[in-house]
């Protein structure tokens, strides 16, 4: 099964490193990553979808807790999340069949974002369903370059309740201002870190 | 006061109640030894920074606080590697310092740099780079705190030279927050419940105690526990010591080279408890067949634990001492004869055997009884690793936590006779007997030296059959007798105490044994005993590797 975990950590350097270290020593697998500073500056979120039987992602939920730069851990139930992803596609479009990428891209509400003499670069923001269903209908027209974020996530209610991990890590009193508030939807994923990622390879094939 | 990045760490170390560090020198590490060279606290020089890391884990083992050491950036910090994967592994507390090269040359290959924080990434509870001075208080209290709290484990700090001349105001912390780091306190009181619901209606139950137990100082609360509810107890082997084993209720070690009656109690069981244990594979052997009558009830520190290898039916997060004080107040004794009356019967027909002929040549067994039969209880004992391992973990008669030094988790090779050097540090002026074997010795012999230097009263008993035992053994039973690289001759074992200042000793008769045992006893600094033993016995019983434990082989004798 397909789960998206939200995982809060300390923005310091190196806890990437070990996130994702984590999952390759204990050989569970990434579909994608995405880290972002959120409302409080010394904390960052990461949003991993990760594949695997409940047991396993109980074990990933659990190995991510004991990590000490890890502040907190959500599995995000489906019923219960907003997801979106950002793409940016290149098109390699002769001059005849522009007007009919312009209205794939208007019935998906996408957005061009460049055009020159042989290319066209279009936005995409939806949900990863969305996202798929547009890039296989501009394929025909010649996809050069697709770039992903990785799904973003929220929950669609507050944080505290949805606490999903068995040991209880219970936010700081001090330091940070975040801890129980609900998270911003403003955040924007900054880096990208795709490892085995489904669309990497239809992205392969789309250069083909 | 003012100070420097140097002399801040060293303040901080001793505030937290260090006295001894283990270390080695080098460029990098530099201004912190300067700092030591009139401090009030002891460094010991080893000849090798492994051996200085199996060194101050053995002291975090031995006395639960974490052991120190220090080495310097590049070659020095690789060098810690294996130790400080053997402790984390056993989750045994330790504060690793390594010095690194200037801050701002981090990235660019200078002379002895390495990416330690990389490597030691996955083999650490956490690790830190030191950036500013002013930060150096803050980290050495966390990583003290973080090494010995929850479940223990190593923790790194790499220490830039730059920092550590560096000068700032010092002030130590009083107190520690960690916003992602809260290890569990109390446990949960109904998940306690809902365990002694379970034990209380089970006919055959058995404990299962790990390193968790001794970890926590559990030992008293776990024996209350074991005889109140008359429940008998099987230990890991790193959990040998938890419980006396010379005690009716003891059914002594489980697992691949555990006993017969512990293997089959386990089998048997309708109620499993572990306590402080991991479900290891050599533990369970083929885990689909591990104990499937029972039902599980699993008592840990650690959540990730739990379910991890063999799913659980109940489980109680918190800490072992004050779990098993709970539940030993809310259990009454349990009325099971027919069961202890099955162990008893097991333990009579399937004892742990060997023979030991007047004119044959030495087992290890008769050797490892002579010694322990001779020895104070609560006498530390360190293994190497291999069939001597084993045999010792049969053979030694355990009776006090934190008596059993031993790599179980990784299973290092080079671990034990260091560790008998820290374990003496540890415990000043007491015997400590390292079993080793005449493979494993030779990984970190060069220790000898730093026995001899400090007049410690470590007692090295070889057990040398010239081959690598174990491995011979799994080429006898596994590989057709194919012995790939298994024979391995050593030196002169008594020519090279001799050569290193200590006293050597050897036998290869019985009646010799007792001799130079009570001979090494009586000397004062490090011996090292020599056994010439036979050279082709088999450690039993046996469950070979990814058989069910019911399968167990026991051997000829």
């Amino acid at each position: 099964m397909r789960h998206v975990i939200s995982v809060l950590v300390e923005n310091h350097f190196g806890v990437l490193a070990s996130v994702s270290g984590l999952f390759s020593a204990r050989g569970f697998n990434i579909d994608s990553l995405a880290v972002g500073e959120t409302e409080d500056p010394s904390v960052s979120r990461m949003t991993i979808v990760a594949r695997g039987d409940d047991r396993v992602l109980d074990q990933v939920v659990k190995q991510l807790n004991r990590l000490v730069d890890v502040i907190k851990v959500f599995d995000l139930p489906e019923q219960d999340r907003i997801t979106r992803e950002l793409v940016i596609a290149k098109l390699k479009v002769p001059a005849s069949l522009r007007s009919e990428v312009i209205q794939v891209v208007n019935t998906f509400r996408a957005k061009i974002v460049d055009v020159n003499a042989r290319l066209v670069t279009v936005e995409i923001t939806g949900t990863e369903g969305k996202v798929d269903a547009m890039l296989e209908l501009l394929e025909p027209y010649g996809l050069v370059e697709v770039v992903r974020t990785g799904l973003l996530a929220i929950s669609r209610n507050s944080d505290i309740e949805k606490t999903s991990n068995s040991k209880l890590k219970k936010a700081p009193k001090a330091k940070s201002k975040t801890s129980k508030k609900k998270v911003v939807k403003k955040k924007t994923a900054k880096k990208t870190v795709k490892k085995k990622s489904k669309a990497k390879k239809k992205v392969a094939k789309a250069k083909k | 006061m003012k100070m420097t990045g140097a002399q801040i760490l060293v303040e901080c170390i001793k505030k937290e109640g260090v006295d001894v560090i283990f270390g080695y020198p080098g460029g990098a590490i530099l201004p912190v030894f300067d700092a030591l060279y009139d401090a009030d606290i002891k460094l010991v020089l080893v000849r090798h920074e492994q051996g200085a890391s199996h060194m101050a884990d053995a002291v975090g083992r031995t006395t639960g606080k974490p052991g120190v050491v220090m080495a310097t950036s590049g070659p020095g910090a690789t060098n810690l590697v294996t130790g400080i994967a053997t402790a984390f592994m056993d989750s045994a507390p330790m504060v690793a310092i390594t010095g690194q090269v200037r801050s701002y040359l981090i990235g660019n290959d200078a002379f002895q740099e390495a990416d330690v924080i990389g490597i030691t990434r996955p083999i650490t509870k956490h690790n830190y780079l030191i950036k500013d001075v002013k930060d150096i208080a803050r980290i050495t209290k966390e990583a003290f705190y973080i090494a010995k709290t929850g479940r223990p484990g190593p923790v790194l700090i790499d220490f830039p030279i730059d920092i550590s001349q560096h000068v700032a105001e010092f002030e130590y912390p009083k107190k520690v927050s960690i916003r992602g780091y809260n290890p569990p306190k109390a446990a949960n009181p109904q998940n306690v419940d809902a365990a002694i619901e379970i034990i209380q209606k089970s006919k055959k139950p058995v404990l299962y105690v790990g390193h968790g137990a001794i970890i926590s100082n559990a030992a008293k609360e776990l024996y209350n526990f074991a005889k109140k509810s008359n429940i008998p107890v099987t230990t890991t082997l790193l959990g040998l010591g938890a419980y006396p084993e010379d005690d009716t209720l003891s059914l002594k070690m489980l697992g691949m080279h555990g006993t017969y009656y512990a293997n089959h109690a386990v089998q048997e069981s309708d109620c499993l408890i572990a306590v402080g244990a991991r479900f290891d594979d050599r533990v369970t052997g083929k885990v689909s067949e591990f104990a499937t009558k029972a039902k599980k009830i699993h008592l840990d520190i650690d959540p990730s634990s739990v379910s991890k290898n063999v799913e659980v039916d109940c489980y109680v997060i918190g800490d072992a001492k004050q779990i098993l004080s709970e539940m030993t107040k809310k259990i009454k004794k349990l009325k099971i004869n027919p069961w202890h009356k099955q162990l008893n019967e097991w333990k009579t027909k399937h004892p742990l055997k060997y023979t030991q002929g007047e004119k044959e040549q030495l087992k290890s067994q008769y050797v490892i009884e002579e010694i322990t039969k001779r020895c104070d209880r609560g006498t530390v004992v360190t293994t190497e690793v291999g069939q001597h391992q084993m045999w010792t973990a049969q053979f030694w008669n355990y009776t006090k936590p934190r008596t059993n030094v031993t790599s179980g988790g990784l299973g290092t090779m080079g671990f034990g006779f260091p560790a008998a050097i820290g374990a003496a540090f540890a415990k000043p002026g007491k015997d400590v007997w390292c079993i080793a074997g005449d493979g494993s010795i030779q990984m970190n012999i060069q220790e000898l030296a730093t026995a001899v230097d400090h007049e410690l009263p470590v007692k090295i008993a070889i057990l040398d059959n010239n081959y690598l035992g174990m491995v011979r053994q799994w080429q006898e039973i596994f590989y057709d007798k194919r012995y790939s690289y298994s024979y391995i001759p050593g030196p002169d074992y008594v020519k090279l105490a001799e050569s290193y200042g200590a006293l050597g000793l050897r036998a290869t008769k019985k009646h010799e044994v007792p001799e130079i045992i009570k001979q090494a006893q009586e000397y004062k600094g490090p011996v090292i005993l020599h056994f010439k033993v036979q050279q082709e016995d088999n450690v039993y019983p046996m469950v070979p590797a990814g058989k069910s434990n019911s399968e167990m082989i026991e051997g000829m004798a």
